[in-house]
């Protein structure tokens, strides 16, 4: 991608090239956080944080590396990294810090960071590279948040702890949806953001292994 | 032993690294195309995860903790902070060492399982199980136990969707949902059918 544009660098990852749906990458530390929206976007702020900081200091040092320990050198860039955003969580923001608790820890072994130090970020200025964090920070937000925006808009009849929706049990009408609060709806809905997207885009399609081969009438005599 | 038993059923049932966590998910769907890759990853995790959350254990409770240090001298240290930092770096250690000792004693078993093991340094299910070996506070023997639990569930989950997966493809799937969202609902439903093992306990 030599020779792209920062805007081009910024929003690609957004819906052309996203991390998540495209590319199969940084699933693993995210689903078990999307139950509501404000634990939502505490993630997203520090995956982005960590992707975008990461790539810099990563482009800064990519010079000086020698590729055979590259990988440690990156992993130690990024665990420090996520450290400090684990240290500030604890600080400000501690009840959301344990609903995290072992998540936040994950970011580390988060497919995005280190394929993005390793991909983008060791070719590239530390500027573009800083930008291609952010974009694919925002590409994860994208997903994450609209899978909390379902999960807790049907699963709880609220947003951001408020709630919209008046539950049965406190009086309403709505009847909640206990099944999108649990694990499993993760990966519903994010099937489904998947087939809307791929639709919208037709060229992220993946070609089948097999085809039906066209029906034939064979007369019976 | 009964307290062992439990665990390790709640380790490879209950608590699924990859169907009840979501840990691991990257490696999880990108290599459970074929099953015999799917077995041999999954037996590289159980092993990886068998010695790397015993090892962290004993680091965690002999020098990271909070007054661990006292045998030093120093009782009023805390290095949990460096606690991450600590794992990667202990994970990332014992995979390199694990895959030159096998290279040199039993290549029959690293020719198997010799491209899965970078891989395993960042798949999250390892530093996951790490770390909720420290925020549950597990014992030396409890963690070599949780940590096998937590492989082998991992593994089995892998297999079984590679094995889904290697007849989905004769399937005639929407265009789509093709591949990767095929491959999450799939996922789900898998989870879904976990989710009844939530009861067991002894």
């Amino acid at each position: 991608m030599a020779g792209a544009s920062a805007k081009q660098v910024l929003f690609e990852p957004i819906f052309s090239n996203n991390p998540i749906a495209l590319q199969i990458l940084g699933i693993c530390s995210a689903l078990a956080v999307t139950t509501s929206m404000s634990v939502s976007i505490v993630m997203c702020l520090a995956v982005i944080a960590v992707t975008a900081f990461s790539n810099l200091a990563v482009s800064l040092v990519r010079t000086q590396i020698p590729g055979s320990i590259r990988i440690i050198v990156q992993m130690t860039i990024i665990a420090s990294l996520v450290i400090v955003v684990d240290q500030i969580l604890k600080a400000y923001a501690y009840e959301i810090s344990k609903q995290l608790s072992v998540f936040v820890g994950l970011i580390i072994t988060n497919c995005i960071v280190m394929g993005r130090a390793e991909g983008f970020a060791m070719t590239n200025p530390p500027f573009l590279s800083f930008l291609d964090g952010i974009g694919n920070g925002l590409g994860y937000s994208a997903i994450l948040l609209f899978v909390a925006f379902f999960r807790e808009l049907l699963g709880a009849g609220s947003l951001f702890g408020f709630t919209l929706l008046t539950p049965v049990n406190e009086g309403g009408w709505y009847v909640t949806n206990g099944l999108l609060l649990l694990p499993p709806s993760a990966f519903f809905i994010i099937g489904l953001a998947i087939w809307g997207l791929r639709t919208w885009k037709k060229e992220q399609v993946e070609e089948a292994d097999y085809t039906l081969s066209a029906h034939k009438v064979k007369e019976a005599f | 032993m009964e307290h062992y038993i439990s665990l390790i059923l709640k380790a490879i049932f209950v608590e699924n690294m990859a169907l009840a966590f979501f840990l691991g998910m990257c490696t999880f769907i990108a290599i459970s195309k074929k099953i015999e890759a799917a077995t041999g990853l999954g037996i590289a995790v159980v092993v990886v995860l068998t010695v790397t959350v015993p090892v962290n254990n004993l680091l965690y409770n002999t020098i990271l903790r909070e007054g661990a240090l006292d045998w030093a001298g120093l009782p009023n240290v805390d290095l949990s902070f460096l606690g991450l930092l600590t794992y990667i770096g202990v994970i990332a250690a014992i995979v390199q060492i694990m895959e030159m000792v096998l290279d040199k004693y039993i290549p029959a078993l690293y020719a198997a399982l010799g491209v899965f093991l970078p891989l395993i340094t960042v798949n999250c299910a390892i530093l996951g199980a790490s770390l909720f070996m420290v925020e549950r506070d597990y014992t030396f023997s409890e963690s070599v136990v949780y940590g096998f639990g937590a492989g082998v569930g991992w593994a089995l989950a892998i297999i079984a969707l590679a094995g889904i997966r290697e007849k989905l493809k004769y399937s005639d799937v929407p265009e789509g949902l093709r591949g990767l969202g095929i491959t999450f609902i799939t996922v789900g439903l898998m989870s879904l059918g976990f989710m009844s093992f939530s009861g067991i306990s002894l």
